[in-house]
């Protein structure tokens, strides 16, 4: 089964191999890893594809919220906007591919970005099985680079990831 | 001010008097500001001895221990002493130097990504960039390392760190955002476990390294509800081991009464333990018949990762065993030890009387000489397990060993630590002639500070326990174990050393040796040359279930024997 999981964290320095070195240490399978700033400084965010079972699950996010600098973890179960982007390199044999890759681009409303003589470079963007399904749409042209950023998530409505209040102990 | 003297203040700020340590290029700075500071040091011969005996000094005391050591090779010696603390989850502070930043990634002499290394063997490390951030990161260091589930923290500090100069404050304040460890259990869940051991026909507790600060407890609410009481190899201590309610370690060499009740329990009350593979053996057959596990551990983590738990209490061992202790009653369950105690009298730990010196009557001997009123460390391998056997704990922090690490070679450095943490206590090592030879430089560490300590060298001229594994499932092809032809003769090599050295083969002289070794004012090496062939039983062979534990030594039972 496949979940996806945001994590909060501190950007320190390190925090991402930490994170990296962690789930290769415990043996989980990631599909994806993708990362960045968030609007408040000192504080990235992370999102991660896992597969496995619910206990796997359990074991990611528990192993997860054990590193000091993670501040939250939450396995997106409700319902959640998820978005990967790519950008796919795809070969031009001649016109005619030209006009059927175009067709393609427009039928997955993605985004042509870079055109050359024997290239041309599409945008898109969709959950991550959108972005599989129009990479293997244009896999037949002669695919030549193809770059995924990874899923990224935020769950809807007014549900988010912050920096828990202090609490006495 | 420059930063090394900030380091050794604000180690004072954290309540630090003890430093077990190696100086070295990157930390002359912090070494140099040591020469003016009340803090004691303890310079031992090698790192490793260094962060085993502040593991020691931490679970003898249950204060922070500190080491310190240089870079590169001196910081990459600590790397087996973190995992040892870490597994065996003990407060650590352990403080590097680096090469200075301007270095730092250039393949700098004695340079090591330390960092990077040490990130997956401690509970978190740091690398300090700005002078005036010494005593916050140290205060950071000592809160994550003592608090919570403890483990190894590491600071690591460049030169330049060290030599600039301090213009910050000492008062500072921890604030970690990610880090809230939760100490008081869930009162529903508390409620829960209750019901569920009211309800148990045939409940047992079992208490791990995480009870030993919770022992008062411990007792309390064992002793109001009558329940049988299983200490693992760490939770030895935690729960008195001469208390009619102690039926023993459990595991692979535990107590046949220990195993049978841990497969026939209905309910069990895990505290502070974390059901390691050498407790379960073959996780899917540990205790079958156990309907509600009740799991109480300051970790989450551990809750549920091994065991399928019914009642999971996320909490610290002494906090939730105190309110347990409250509000238990007094358990029906007078079919359930007479079961119990047929297995007691059955197969208590025992070994067979032999015309030669046996490692069991030696460590035995010590424990009636001394009463149990000793700290006891011991390498890894036959003898810890004997001595997990036949010395009966009776206080907490008195039993000091590498359990999940299994590291050969702590208990010099372990005895090292406790002597320091316990001053005027017995401080016992057991010791068997493979481990000791891993870290015996530390005899020159006791031999400068006249540690009291005593070593108790087992030697059967064997790596016995991997010789007992060749005997049992390698058809006896004994393959590099033999170390009698090379050993050296140990009382003369501690008298090398200055220290008292005496040799033990007479079976008769037992005794009288024990009085001697016991009585000798400062540190004594008793070398007891004991027979190989001894094995540790009961035994459950790797990913065998309790139903699988070898009882006796099978050599014996068919009457062979080489």
């Amino acid at each position: 089964m496949r979940h996806v999981v945001s994590v909060l964290v501190q950007d320190n320095p390190g925090v991402l191999q930490r994170i990296a070195g962690l789930i290769a240490r415990r043996g989980f399978n990631i599909e994806s890893l993708a990362v960045g700033r968030t609007h408040q400084e000192g504080l990235s965010r992370l999102s991660l594809v896992v597969t496995g079972d619910d206990s796997v699950l359990e074991q990611v996010e528990k192993q997860l919220n054990r590193l000091i600098e993670v501040i939250k973890v939450t396995d997106h179960s409700e319902p959640h906007v998820e978005r990967e982007l790519a950008l796919v390199k795809v070969h031009v044999a001649g016109l005619e591919e030209r006009m059927e890759l175009k067709d393609i681009a427009e039928a997955f409303r993605a985004r042509i970005v870079d055109v050359a003589k024997k290239s041309i470079i599409f945008e898109q963007t969709g959950n991550s099985q959108k972005v599989e399904d129009f990479i293997n749409a244009l896999r037949p042209y002669g695919l030549l680079e193809v770059m995924r950023t990874g899923a990224v998530a935020l769950s809807r409505g007014e549900q988010v990831l912050k920096v828990r209040e202090k609490k006495a102990v | 001010m420059n930063g090394a003297a900030a380091i050794l203040k604000a180690l004072e700020k954290q309540g630090v008097d003890l430093i077990f340590g190696h100086p070295g290029g990157t930390i002359m700075p912090t070494y140099d500001a040591l020469y003016d500071s009340p803090i004691r040091h303890i310079l031992v011969r090698h790192e490793q001895g260094g962060i085993h005996a502040a593991t020691a000094y931490a679970r003898a005391s249950g204060r922070v221990g500190v080491c310190m050591a240089t870079s590169g090779p001196g910081a990459l010696n600590l790397v087996t002493g973190l995992q040892d603390a870490l597994m065996d989850s003990t407060p650590v502070v352990a403080i590097t130097g680096n090469v200075a930043q301007s270095l730092i990634g250039t393949d700098a002499f004695q340079e090591a990504d330390v960092v990077g290394i040490t990130q997956p063997v401690t509970k978190h490390n740091f690398q300090v960039h700005h002078v005036n951030d010494i005593p916050r990161v140290l205060a950071e260091a000592f809160y994550i390392a003592s608090t919570g589930r403890p483990g190894p923290v590491l600071v690591d500090f460049p030169k330049d760190v060290q030599q600039a100069a301090f213009s910050g404050s000492f008062e500072v304040e921890v604030d970690l955002p990610g880090y809230k460890p939760t100490y008081k259990g869930h009162p529903r869940q508390l409620e829960r476990a209750l019901e569920a051991l009211e309800k148990a026909q045939k409940p047992i507790l079992m208490v791990g390294g995480g009870a030993q600060n919770a022992a008062d407890e411990i007792i309390a609410f064992a002793e109001r509800t009558g329940i049988p009481v299983i200490p693992t190899l760490m939770g030895l201590g935690a729960f008195p081991g001469t208390h009619p309610l102690f039926l023993g370690m459990p595991g692979m060499h535990g107590s046949v009464a220990a195993n049978r009740a841990i497969q026939h329990a209905d309910t069990i009350l895990g505290i502070g333990m974390r059901f390691d593979d050498r407790v379960t053996g073959k996780v899917s057959k540990f205790a079958p018949n156990a309907h509600t596990i009740i799991h109480v551990d300051i970790d989450p983590a551990e809750i549920g990762k091994l065991v399928r738990t019914a009642i999971p209490v996320v909490g610290d061992a002494r906090w939730v065993a105190g309110e347990l202790a409250k509000e238990a009653k007094k358990l029906e369950i007078k079919g359930w030890w007479k079961q119990i105690d047929e297995w007691r009298t059955k197969h208590p730990f025992a070994w067979k009387p032999k015309p030669y010196l046996q490692s069991q009557e030696v460590i035995q001997a010590f424990w009636e000489a001394t009463q149990g009123r000793a700290v006891v460390t011991s390498g890894v391998g036959q003898h810890q397990m004997f001595t997990a056997q036949f010395f009966k704990f009776d206080r907490p922090r008195s039993w000091i060993n590498s359990g999940g690490l299994g590291t050969m070679g702590v208990g010099l450095p372990f005895a090292i630590g406790a002597a320091l943490a316990r001053p005027g206590e017995t401080v016992i090592d057991f010791d068997g002639d493979g481990s000791f030879q891993m870290t015996l430089q530390e005899l020159a560490t006791v031999k400068k500070h006249n540690l009291p300590i005593k070593i108790v060298l087992l030697n059967n001229g064997f790596l016995g326990m991997v010789r007992q594994w060749q005997d049992l499932f390698h058809a006896r092809r004994y393959s590099e174990v033999y170390l009698a032809d090379s050993n050296p003769d140990f009382a003369k090599l501690a008298e090398a050393y200055g220290i008292r050295g005496i040799t033990l083969t007479d079976k008769a002289k037992l005794a009288e040796t024990v009085k001697e070794v016991l009585a000798h004012d400062g540190p004594v090496l008793l070398e007891a040359r004991v027979h190989h062939e001894e094995g540790v039983f009961p035994m459950i062979p790797t990913g065998g279930a309790a139903e699988d534990m070898i009882i006796e030594n099978p050599r014996e039972a068919v009457g062979a024997g080489d």
